[in-house]
């Protein structure tokens, strides 16, 4: 299952198909000010419910925000890392979703 | 074969810094023991949720049945988040309506306040989805926030429409001396509070707390012989929706919640109606709105209006008391001791012990531990004995 060339899993069989785009809407938001503790230097940050355009739901943070965020936005989704992981501090990577370029 | 609860015993919710967790479950299992006057029991089911990441320990059924001197018991833990301590009320319930066992003890124990801060959200954090929600910055804190904003877009709802249940919760708990924060919440305080993860606020929320809590259970018709006045376990029922919010069809319809209340419901005989009182997992006003809906008490997107007025309605004089010693927001979460504490608070209300905070001629009382945004969701019903 693969989008644009990006593997990742979500959903009950945690991989499914995209559809390339990945676009989606902000479902909801929230700001996150006391976050776990491989997430403290990015504190604050947004992290969201994001609607995808095939419907389903998706956990993942918003980033490049610029101003306000409204339920409804249109994001996509780009790669960015997500934190460091374990004393050797091997990055991890991920997706996130910034504000839809017009 | 029905189920009673003979004994019941707990420590006050606090940040035990001077005591173990061994030492806090064996305070408040000895205080069962003692309320029940018996020595020994058949089994003994724990009910812990983060042991292995607060305490870097697990094991605690050999662990506890030791310090209570019950060498050799059956023992082991019962773990579904922070509905640990409901889970293992039902295994003691199963355990004992199935005459495996004679007589119980169940005990919820958690000692959460030696790690503090970003390093408790981690540790906290095993009750998520690792893969998919962790690995991307979420507490449950943070999904409950994505939850109640929802829920207020939806509903086109304000923030301080939501106080009402904090204030009842805090009032109900400045009166129960075993309650952490016994401060009052004063109305226009709520919505001014330092958000965690907005709109969930240090208001909003419950803090975690040390305690351990303990119910003594044998089957019925052994109960009449041991105490004048056994409370029996009427309902009982767990049920389980998607750990993610990601996954549910309907986030603001919590399906488990809907699903163990009506099985509850059933096998106890009773309607929502004929409740005296519910002791919900107000671990988020969210929670506690959305759990009324799917219960059964509000119409979808409705369930907030219990907390007009300052909670005037869901005060232990009001139409449907909840939180009746504080809930988890005033009295304290202590992680897999909860549940266990809504059972020995909801024993006390039907036994005419709760002093200030006494419901009127209660007879049946739900009580509901929630792990996750309602991933586990374990009920139960506690009722007098029939007259």
């Amino acid at each position: 299952m693969t989008s644009g060339g990006a593997e990742f899993p979500t959903g009950v069989d945690r991989a499914y198909d995209c559809g390339g785009g990945a676009r989606g809407t902000v479902f909801s938001y929230t700001l996150v000010q006391e976050p776990a503790a491989e997430f403290e230097s990015q504190a604050p940050f947004y992290l969201a419910l994001v609607e995808l355009e095939a419907g389903e739901l998706i956990t993942a943070q918003l980033t490049d925000v610029d101003g306000a965020v409204e339920i409804g936005d249109a994001v996509e989704m780009v790669t960015r890392k997500l934190t460091t992981d374990g004393q050797r501090g091997m990055i991890v990577y991920g997706y996130k979703f910034r504000p839809a370029m017009k | 074969m029905g189920v009673s609860i003979v004994g019941v015993g707990m420590v006050p919710v606090r940040e035990h810094w001077s005591k173990g967790l061994a030492e806090l479950a064996a305070e408040a299992g000895a205080l069962a023991l003692r309320d029940a006057d018996i020595g020994k029991v058949d089994a003994l089911y724990i009910g812990n949720a983060y042991g292995a990441t607060f305490n870097q320990q697990t094991q605690l059924g050999s662990l506890l049945a030791a310090a209570l001197g019950l060498p050799g018991v059956e023992a082991y833990t019962s773990e579904a988040g922070d509905a640990s301590g409901g889970v293992a009320l039902r295994t003691g319930y199963l355990a004992a309506a199935s005459g495996a066992a004679q007589s119980v003890l169940v005990l919820g124990v958690e000692k959460a306040t030696d790690i503090v801060g970003p390093a408790r959200w981690s540790a906290r954090n095993v009750s998520l989805d690792a893969e998919i929600e962790s690995i991307n910055g979420a507490t449950l804190t943070a999904m409950a926030g994505l939850l109640m904003r929802r829920y207020m877009y939806e509903f086109g709802l304000e923030l301080s429409q939501f106080e009402g249940f904090s204030i009842n919760a805090h009032r109900n708990g400045s009166q129960n001396e075993f309650a952490m924060y016994r401060n009052r919440l004063r109305s226009g305080a709520f919505i001014k509070a330092p958000m965690i993860a907005d709109p969930v606020s240090l208001f909003d929320s419950a803090p975690d707390g040390d305690g351990a809590a303990a119910v003594v259970l044998v089957n019925s018709e052994l109960a009449a012989d041991l105490v004048p006045r056994p409370i029996s376990i009427r309902g009982s029922a767990v049920a389980t929706e998607s750990l993610m919010l990601q996954d549910r069809a309907d986030p603001l319809a919590l399906a488990a919640v809907a699903k163990s209340t009506a099985q509850c419901l059933d096998q106890a005989g009773l309607t929502p109606a004929e409740l005296d009182a519910l002791e919900l997992h107000d671990a988020f006003t969210i929670l506690t709105a959305l759990s009324l809906e799917a219960i059964g008490v509000s119409d979808r997107g409705r369930g907030w209006e219990w907390a007009r007025a300052e909670g005037a309605g869901i005060a232990p004089n009001g139409e449907l008391p909840l939180s009746t010693f504080g809930g988890l927001k005033s009295r304290g979460n202590p992680g897999g001791a909860t549940g266990i504490y809504q059972a020995v608070e909801a024993v006390r209300q039907l036994n005419g012990q709760a002093g200030e905070n006494q419901v009127p001629d209660a007879r049946h009382i739900l009580i509901q531990s929630i792990g996750g945004l309602g991933a586990t969701v374990a009920t139960h019903i506690l009722s007098v004995p029939p007259v």
